[in-house]
This record gives structure tokens, C-alpha cells and sequence, in this order.
């Protein structure tokens, strides 16, 4: 990453636009489709003006059919363009789940390197806005299983910046999920110029020595704020934010373990299978004889869908509070 | 009764709002549904219809004033209405809608600022066993806590611990990998009776009871044997080896910085504490390797110059002073001479150390920075050419290239034996130790 002379305050929603808006200015083969990211500038006002500014051919609003949109993009993308395809939000991407997983993540492989899918699929996930059953959705541990997808959820706007435009440039499908909750809530300095950071780093997000907590998306903010209360009581608790979850960040989660012996894994997604999963097999085959305590997950519950009451929203998503008390007694475990 | 206006949330993922125009006055009446207020947002710009028919009292928030949604902007008296304990509605109700984007998530309502998880009681709290066990808590059963963590076991045969014997101070006494820390430091290193240590002398008058560990002012302390030896080598040392004494500056920015990064993954992997010592240690017996005539001694029939490099390390007890020796250093890593010198270290202090340890030392590496000295000036150990000390390191002012930096710097001195060495030797000696040092940082193999 440049170090920056400069840096700007941004939300996450600007820092998606930005990123995108300097892309579509500085390379003439990079195009955006999806649904209504032309004249609508997008349901979260991503993309307004660009259709304005960069035309029809660059900016096009598609039918509602998620296939078609990832398989133009797939095409455009071995021909020689830098397709960013958008899913409106992540609980519309099943029609596309063939295209994603069956063309983008094997075209490398399946043309013995002849062909590679430059494509950056852009979507909203996540819950905790009352969206209800099609506006919640996590998705990553339905993709996070598939070799040839890459998969980054950074929530913070300089790494949002830094990760676009990795993805922009990788040679290969990347699924570039955007957690809807921290488009407007989160804010921070983003750097100017032109930078990256490299897919499949993590980012300790809060030091600490006496329980590593491993996070991505909305959840990384809550617990860095527990984090913190903790730490008001003289108990240190190291954050890290995965950024990418595929692939995943190995040497950081393991040197964290070797230091703090305990780990705690949160995320929003629903736990069983999910890259919580992934993570706490990781660490009890390599540094099961670092660890103090029992590996511990704190997500989502195993139902359906989240709901649109609020008392059902409340039940899914994880309170700060909770994280904290979580926390809390794994330290003095 | 009045109603307060708060900024409506328009759209899903609107944090806050700016009020752009006030449409009404204070003292203007106002209909219900009329619409009052512009408020804008980075997605939006609406109208604000009035929830109650009434006055508007107050202005809360200016124009052009960003607040959060939720946050009061104004105060309407309404007319007509039933005063009750209950509260007016907060915000706007639904009618917003219309002028809201059609945010695919949104119900076809705007939302009342902040109906979520602020208003809305939690189940979250006390029943969430279906939240991957987040409160199930850790087991209560004894027998399971009775068994130990493998991060416990593999620090326990580390330092030779028997982890049954360690009290527990974890959930329900479980015995932590602090527990076992704790131990190992006080079996390495036997605190002073503190009790006694502090027994007042005016209800334990002077006797014959005072010792070098808890001296008694106006008694005796006895001559320990060790402390007759240091004291006969002490005077032989300064009696038949002139002094010289000199000293050079060290940056050591990028070597702490190198063992700063390295060390937590040192201590869980070797078990023993990495820190500045072996750094300087390799340097001096590399340095050594060059200039063998500070690896000698006088006789009177010449210079013996020995062919293995024994660096004895001086180790300040309570009572006592011990210069362990780790034989053939040059063929030490630094990971082996950490090693090396934290296991006799310890044995040092635990007084476990053998006659074959203390002796056959060609020369002394002196810690004294570990006490917060910056300068000292060291007798040598009998028999040899000189004696090296590192002293605290010092974050300092240093000019590089004209600039100012700041950098962390240590002090090194050296005692030499001026019937070995002159000056010359003794400061090319010396600069090489300062150049390797220097020289160390974090792309470095320990």
C-alpha cells in the first residue's frame, strides 16, 4: 500500500464510489451492469451519474435475470474487458450461482490458462436493517467452498479502496461483498492515489495478547468497540479483521493464537459451515498445542432466514453486548 | 402537549441527515401531513410531513445543520390533542415515504428514526441459545477442568513443571497458561522472605540473624563463602590488570525493532525469553573472532590467545554475583545463544549451576543496561583481556545526514587489560561490535 500524503473522510458507500469512478476514468475496458446501476445510479446511490458521464456502453442497467448479468460479464471479461458485475443485494445471486461458480471460478483452469475471468462481482449482504428475508442474506460460505473464487468483505473505507481496486486488477473472479449496515454508518480516511491491498491479508484491527477474536463486516466494528470496554477493565483482546475470506489469512490468525492461546470466531452468517467453520479447523490442526481453551464461534443462528419483526431481527443479529460478555469469559476461561 | 421532531431515517442505510430549509417559522401553524421541513441526505432530498396539526414552537436544528437520525430537529405544540401520559409519536410516520427512494429493502413505510434494536426489546438477552451457544458457557464438570490445555502441557514440560501441583486461577480453578508462568518464575527465581525482609527493627532488635540478602543495620554480615571469593578476585584483578577503560554509541533501532517483532513467537516456540542479550552476544563473539587478542590473557611468558570462544555472562543474584560461561559461543545462532543463555540463567538463579559452568570463561558480556545504567566501568574477570557491558537502551535526538532523528541508542563500554590491548585494538574491536549491531534488523535470521 502507497503511503499516502493525503487522505480524504469517506463513508463506505462513497468509498465504493470513488473506487469505482476512477476505475471507469483511468481504463477504458472497465464497464459496470447490473440491475439499475445506470439511471437509478443504483438503490444506494453508487453509481449516480456515471451513466451521465460514461455512456451507455460503459454503464449498463440489465433486465432482472442475475445469470444473464454474470454470464455477459463472464464473456466480456475473457475477451479483453474489466467487467465490475453488480448483484443488487446478495440474497438475488442464487439465478447467477451456476455462472459464478460453475464458469467464472473454473475459466482458468477449464482453458488450461488460455482464458482468465477478470470479473469483479459486487454485491450488498448482510442484516441488522430490518431488510427482511431478500434484504439480509450472508453468502459467503456458499462461495468460500469454491477453488478459483476469491472472496473479500472489507468494511473499513480505506481497505474498501484498497480491495476494489485489487479486485479491479486481478486477473481472476473476485466476489466483492459490501456489508449494506456500514455503507453509510461507517466512516474514515481513505487515502488518495491509486493504491491496493493485497487479497487475502488480514488486519488487526485492535492489539491485544489474551484472546484473539476473528471477524469481517459489520461485526469487526462491534467488536472492536467491545474489544475496547474490555480493555477498560486491564483485559486485552486482539481484533482481527479477516478483509478476505478466501483466500484467508493464515500467518496472521496463527502467529495471533501462538500469542493470545485463545480463540473466539464471530460472524453473522449462520454458524454451521459457515467460514467460522473453516477457521477453527485451520487452528486446531496447526497450533492445537498453542491453545488454552476451547475454540469458540459466535454467529449467526441456524434458521431460514432473518426476520422482518424486530424482536426476530434482534435474535439474529449479535449485540455489542454480547460480544463483549463473550469475550469477557473467554479471558478468564 | 408538544411533540418533538426528530430527523427521519430516509432510506436503510442513512446514518444522518442535514436540515437544507425550513418551509415554517416558529409560531406558524402547521396541518398534519403538511409538510414542514426540507431535510436532505446524500441519497435523498425530502419534504418532512408533520405527524400532528399544531404550532410550531421551536426550531432545534438550523439550517444546513447535519444531525443524526433520530436526533431532535424541532418542537410543534399540537392543538387538539389529549393529554395523556402517553407519548406523541417521535417522528414522522409513513407519509415521508413518498418522497423516500424506493430502497429495495425498504417496507413501503419511512422508517421512525431509530426503530431498531434501541426500541425494540431484546430477546437477544437471556434466551439466545440458538446464537452458537454465545452463553452456553464453559463446562462446570471437574473432571474436565481437572485436565489440562495443551498450550498448559507443552509450556509445563517446558519448564519442567508439574502443572497438577500449580494452583488454578482460571474459570472454576482451571490452571490457565498464566498459572504456569507464574510458577515457572518462582521456581526460577526464589523471592527474598519478604515477611521477614520487613520485620520493623524496633521489635526485632540487631543480632547475629542479619545475612547479605536482609542486611541489619548496626549488625555484622558475615562473609559468605562466595562473597570472600568475589571479593579476593575483585582486588586481584584491579591490583595486576591496568584498567583502560572506552566506550562507543550504538543505533539499535532496527535490531529492538527486529527482537521487538520476534519475540512473542520465540518465547512460545523455544520457551525462553528472547531478548537484547544474544543480539549483542553474537555481535561481540563475532567481533571476537576478528580481533583474538581480546579473546586472550596475560601471563608473564606472553599472550596466550585461546582458540574457543567462552562467554561467560555475569548474573547479579540477591546475595551473589555468578559469571556463567557458554562454551564455544561462536558455534551459537542467536535464536541458540538465547537459548543458551536463558537456560543458565536460570539455573544461575535458581543456584543449580555446576563447577564446569563457571569456569573456562575467555571472556565477560556485562547486562548492566537490565538495571537502567547507561554507563559503567567494569572490573575484569581475572585472567582475561577485557570485559564488555551493554547499557540501557535510550530513545535519543541523533543527527543523521544533517537531520534530526529519533533513534534508539544504547551505550557499549569496555575494561580492558592494557597489558593485552592498546587503545587501537580495543576501539576496532569495539566499532566492529557497534557495526554489527548496527547492521542487524527484522530480515535477519535469528
Amino acid at each position: 500500500m502507497a503511503i499516502a500524503t493525503e487522505s480524504t473522510v469517506m463513508n463506505n458507500v462513497e468509498a465504493v464510489r470513488s473506487t469505482l469512478y476512477e476505475a471507469l476514468k483511468t481504463d477504458d475496458r472497465t464497464v459496470i451492469l447490473g440491475e439499475d446501476v445506470g439511471a437509478r445510479g443504483n438503490v444506494f446511490l453508487i453509481t449516480k451519474g456515471f451513466l451521465e458521464e460514461f455512456g451507455e456502453s460503459r454503464i449498463i442497467d440489465t433486465p432482472l435475470a442475475e445469470a444473464s448479468i454474470v454470464g455477459v460479464a463472464i464473456g466480456m471479461a475473457m475477451e479483453g474487458l474489466r467487467p465490475i458485475a453488480e448483484i443488487q443485494f446478495a440474497d438475488f445471486i442464487y439465478p447467477a450461482f451456476n455462472q459464478i461458480v460453475g464458469e467464472a471460478a473454473k475459466t482458468r483452469y477449464r482453458s488450461n490458462g488460455d482464458y482468465t475471468c477478470p470479473l469483479v462481482i459486487r454485491t450488498p449482504y448482510g442484516g441488522g436493517v430490518r431488510g427482511a428475508l431478500s434484504h439480509s442474506v450472508s453468502i459467503e460460505a456458499l462461495f468460500y467452498h469454491v477453488p478459483g473464487l476469491k472472496i473479500v468483505a472489507p468494511s473499513f473505507p480505506a481497505d474498501i479502496k484498497g480491495l476494489l481496486n485489487a479486485a479491479i486488477d486481478d486477473p481472476d473472479p473476485v466476489l466483492f461483498l459490501e456489508h449494506k449496515k456500514t455503507y453509510r454508518m461507517v466512516k474514515g480516511d481513505v487515502p488518495s492515489g491509486h493504491y491496493t491491498i493485497p487479497i487475502g491479508k488480514a488486519d488487526i484491527k485492535h492489539p491485544g495478547d489474551k484472546l484473539t477474536v476473528v471477524s469481517y463486516g459489520l461485526y469487526v466494528h462491534q467488536a472492536i468497540e467491545a474489544a475496547k470496554t474490555l480493555a477498560a477493565d486491564g483485559m486485552s483482546v486482539e481484533v482481527i479483521d479477516l478483509r478476505s475470506i478466501r483466500p484467508m489469512d493464515r500467518t496472521t490468525i496463527l502467529a495471533s493464537v501462538r500469542k493470545t492461546h485463545k480463540l473466539l470466531i464471530v460472524h453473522e452468517d449462520n454458524k454451521f459451515g459457515g467460514v467460522g467453520a473453516e477457521i477453527a479447523a485451520m487452528v486446531a490442526e496447526d497450533a492445537f498445542f498453542e491453545l488454552d481453551a476451547p475454540i469458540r464461534r459466535l454467529c449467526g443462528p441456524d434458521v431460514p432466514a432473518m426476520g422482518y419483526a424486530a424482536p426476530l431481527e434482534a435474535a439474529f443479529m449479535i449485540s455489542t453486548t454480547r460480544m463483549a460478555e463473550a469475550m469477557r469469559e473467554m479471558v478468564r476461561f | 402537549m408538544a411533540t418533538t421532531i426528530t430527523m427521519p431515517q430516509l432510506g436503510e442505510t442513512v446514518t444522518e441527515g442535514t436540515v437544507a430549509q425550513w418551509l415554517k417559522k416558529p409560531g406558524d401553524s402547521i396541518e398534519k401531513y403538511e409538510a414542514f421541513v426540507e431535510v436532505s441526505t446524500d441519497k435523498v432530498n425530502a419534504e418532512v410531513p408533520s405527524p400532528v396539526t399544531g404550532i410550531l414552537r421551536e426550531i432545534i436544528c438550523k439550517e444546513g445543520e447535519t444531525v443524526a437520525t433520530g436526533a431532535p430537529i424541532a418542537i410543534i405544540d399540537e392543538i387538539g390533542a389529549v393529554p395523556s401520559g402517553a407519548s406523541a409519536p417521535a417522528a414522522p410516520q409513513a407519509e415521508s415515504a413518498s418522497h423516500a427512494p424506493s430502497d429495495a429493502p425498504s417496507p413501503a413505510g419511512a422508517k421512525i428514526a431509530s426503530v431498531t434494536s434501541a426500541t425494540v426489546p431484546s430477546v437477544g438477552n437471556g434466551r439466545t441459545s440458538m446464537n452458537g451457544g454465545a452463553r452456553h458457557g464453559f463446562t462446570n464438570d471437574p473432571d474436565v477442568l481437572r485436565r489440562f490445555s495443551p498450550a498448559v502441557r507443552k509450556l509445563a514440560r517446558v519448564h519442567d513443571l508439574d502443572v497438577s501441583s500449580v494452583r488454578g486461577t482460571g474459570h472454576n480453578g482451571r490452571v490457565t497458561i498464566d498459572d504456569v508462568l507464574a510458577a515457572a518464575t518462582i521456581v526460577q527465581a526464589p523471592q527474598p522472605d519478604i515477611a521477614r525482609a520487613v520485620v520493623p527493627t524496633t521489635v526485632a532488635p540487631p543480632s547475629g540473624t542479619s545475612t547479605y540478602g536482609s542486611p541489619i543495620p548496626g549488625t555484622l554480615v558475615p562473609l559468605s563463602p562466595a562473597r570472600k571469593i568475589i571479593a579476593k578476585r575483585m582486588v586481584e584483578s584491579l591490583a595486576n590488570a591496568p584498567h583502560a577503560w572506552t566506550m562507543v554509541e550504538v543505533d539499535v533501532t532496527n535490531v529492538w525493532a527486529w527482537r521487538g517483532a520476534a519475540k512473542t513467537r520465540f518465547q512460545n516456540d523455544k520457551g525462553y525469553a528472547l531478548t537484547l542479550l544474544p543480539f549483542f552476544m553474537y555481535a561481540v563473539v563475532q567481533a571476537l573472532k576478528l580481533h583474538p587478542l581480546l579473546n586472550a590473557k596475560f601471563t608473564d611468558d606472553g599472550i596466550v590467545v585461546h582458540c574457543e570462544i567462552n562467554i561467560g555472562i555475569a548474573v547479579g543474584l540477591d546475595s551473589n554475583l555468578m559469571v556463567p560461561v557458554i562454551r564455544d559461543a561462536d558455534s551459537l545462532s542467536i535464536g541458540g545463544l538465547a537459548v543458551a543463555a536463558g537456560k543458565i540463567i536460570a539455573r544461575a538463579r535458581a543456584g543449580k549451576l555446576g563447577p564446569d559452568e563457571l569456569g573456562g570463561g575467555t571472556f565477560t558480556v556485562n547486562n548492566t543496561g537490565a538495571n537502567g545504567s547507561v554507563l559503567s566501568k567494569p572490573i575484569i574477570n581475572g585472567g582475561q583481556a577485557g570485559i564488555v557491558t551493554m547499557e540501557a537502551v535510550v530513545k535519543r535526538p541523533v543527527v543523521i545526514n544533517d537531520a534530526i532523528a529519533i533513534r534508539s541508542m544504547m551505550n557499549v563500554c569496555l575494561s580492558l587489560d592494557h597489558r593485552v590491548i592498546d587503545g587501537t585494538i580495543a576501539n576496532a574491536f569495539l566499532g566492529d561490535v557497534k557495526k554489527r549491531l548496527e547492521a542487524m534488523g527484522p530480515s535477519g535470521d535469528l
